[in-house]
């Protein structure tokens, strides 16, 4: 399989990662080099096989639903680009 | 006292319980090694007063004589580990001057051990790369040069920055992490000693993500006994990660030295490439021949699926990789960019903020998790893992204890000469060692000789899960046959 000009226009903005016109080219020739190289995978049998979910044979883990962090607001948008009080300041989202 | 960058970590300890040295005079000839050798590029931040700070709290600590078993050594952190009121970026523009408010687990242990934090490592950027190439901050330079040539080559990667260090003296050892290579793959390029253990083993907590499913710390160090030193204080259970194992951890130094006597060591032919160089074919009879004559059995094995680790790594991991990468938007930390609505603003961020094989990854990621395709790559290549996990399964069944294989198909190359044209030449790299992230497995390089150009050249051993002791037992047979290598400095 490999992709079209539409096509990676398509994936860059499902992955929210703007990309000019004259980059375009170029990408889907680096994109289609990976996608010829995982090709090989179609040669495998991989009749009746389990996909994998997890390399260890193990339960997920769950933890005790009771709080046990919190009241740390000041650490959680110490590092935002712009905040007012605790929140979190974007651009306009619903009109 | 520049001598004492010399030290291993455990002739430190020894020098250090003996006052023959304190943990400051230690730290401040690291330091000085370290501002002496800035053209590597391996640290992006140097955090010196720390060091210092640290440094005398120990010593008292170790007058009082409550030192913790990595009490006074100093260390250096890949920029991947959060580090409480430390720029941490993972040597990515998009996380700009991001300072953790936390420790990251395996951090906070080193350091309740008694370890010294000299500053943070150069690596990929994200941990996507091979060379040191893609770091926002810059590549690495290797330590060692071709014989007679002053080009500067790169260290491997993703953890260039954390081999560089301990290779040229600039720490004792050095965390790194590893999703396809990244800790095994420079260790061999610098001579030094790296190990990724078993997933699960060492907590992922507070590590930026790449692919957490193959992800996965160690140490990088100057000997098989100082890694395991190191791997003693990082490993072990952490509720915050739900895929850390809760299994004991072994003093993993006592298995330096212990013998090999009857290990039966499992030869792949699978890993015989066409055109692999003479000299790494060489290396490896001469691995086993050292294996074979310390009393351990060798036998030719056979892991069908090895071919198609790499390219089911290159969908699985990218996959990941968009998956964890989306928290980057420029709304809760780091860079942001403006745009017309919220939408422009995450596209403008994340074109800015990711470099081109960041970019590249997380959209081949996303592609193949996207409708229509999820099938036909992503759940292909899962079942394709299953695949190669059941080919080491079905070895150790056999009674094989290890395997013994070639860590790289090359010695380092040079910047900018790799990948330009082609990624996938670039992944190539990694081709020994993506099988087992890919089986879950441990792994570890060691420093087993020089290529004819005068470059060091690495050997590979995997365990069965949880069975690092072994590795470390076999890593130590090789290293005391091949001898330890250190560049000649020209920095």
């Amino acid at each position: 399989m490999s992709v079209d000009a539409a096509t990676v226009r398509r994936i860059a903005h499902l992955a929210r990662i703007a990309v000019s016109e004259d980059e375009v080219p170029h990408l889907q020739g680096e994109l289609n080099a990976m996608l010829a190289f995982v090709e090989q995978l179609s040669e495998v049998n991989v009749e009746g096989v389990e996909p994998m979910t997890s390399v260890t044979p193990m339960q997920m883990k769950k933890r005790q639903d009771v709080v046990n962090d919190g009241e740390i607001a000041d650490d959680i948008v110490a590092n935002a680009p712009a905040t007012e009080g605790h929140f979190f300041l974007v651009p306009k989202v619903v009109e | 006292m520049t001598d004492l960058t010399s030290l291993t970590l455990a002739e430190a300890r020894k020098g250090l319980a003996a006052k023959t040295f304190t943990s400051l005079e230690l730290t401040d000839a690291h330091l000085s090694a370290i501002e002496a050798a800035r053209v590597l590029n391996a640290f992006v931040m140097e955090t010196p007063d720390r060091a210092r700070d640290m440094a005398k709290a120990v010593d008292e600590k170790i007058a009082r004589g409550d030192a913790g078993p990595l009490a006074g050594i100093p260390l250096g952190i890949k920029d991947l580990f959060a580090t409480k009121g430390v720029r941490t970026t993972a040597c990515s523009k998009i996380l700009g001057n991001f300072v953790p408010t936390y420790e990251s687990t395996i951090t906070s242990q080193l350091w309740r051990d008694g370890a010294v934090m000299l500053g943070k490592l150069n690596n990929d950027e994200f941990a996507m790369g091979s060379a040191n190439e893609t770091s926002c901050f810059g590549p690495v330079g290797n330590p060692w040069r071709r014989e007679g040539s002053n080009t500067t080559l790169v260290p491997g990667g993703s953890s260039g920055g954390s081999a560089s260090a301990v290779a040229a003296l600039l720490c004792m050892g050095a965390t790194a992490t590893d999703t396809g290579g990244s800790i095994r793959q420079p260790a061999a390029f610098t001579a030094t000693v790296g190990i990724k253990p078993t997933y699960g083993r060492c907590s992922r907590w507070g590590i930026v993500a790449f692919a957490s499913s193959l992800d996965q710390a160690g140490p990088i160090a100057r000997t098989t006994r100082d890694a395991a030193m190191l791997l003693r204080s990082m490993a072990g259970h952490d509720p915050k990660d739900t895929t850390s194992v809760d299994v004991p951890v072994p003093d993993y130094e006592a298995a330096i030295g212990r013998s090999v006597k009857g290990l039966r060591i499992g030869i792949p032919k699978e890993y015989r490439l066409d055109g692999m160089p003479a000299e790494i074919e060489k290396l490896w009879s001469e691995g086993a021949a050292w294996l074979k004559a310390a009393g351990a059995e060798l036998v030719e094995v056979s892991l069908p699926h090895t071919k198609y680790a790499l390219p089911a790594y290159y969908i699985v991991a990218p996959a990941e990789a968009s998956s964890n990468l989306a928290r980057y938007d420029g709304v809760r930390y780091g860079l942001r960019e403006q745009g017309k609505n919220i939408i422009e603003q995450y596209e403008n961020t994340r074109a800015r903020g990711f470099g081109a094989e960041v970019r590249r990854r997380v959209m081949i990621g996303t592609y193949v998790l996207s409708a229509g395709y999820y099938d036909a790559y992503y759940l292909r290549a899962q079942k394709v893992r299953t695949l190669i996990k059941k080919d080491f399964e079905d070895c150790f069944a056999k009674g094989v204890n290890a395997i013994l294989t070639p860590a790289t198909p090359s010695a380092a190359f040079g910047i900018g000469e790799k990948g330009g044209a082609d990624p996938v030449e670039m992944y190539l790299n990694d081709i020994f060692t993506v099988t087992v992230n890919m089986a879950g497995l441990p792994g570890i390089a060691v420093p087993a000789g020089k290529d004819a150009q005068g470059l060091p050249l690495g050997l590979q051993l995997i365990g069965r899960p949880f069975d690092e002791e072994t590795l470390f037992s076999l890593g130590e047979v090789i290293e005391q046959a091949a001898g330890r290598f250190t560049p000649a400095r020209w920095w």
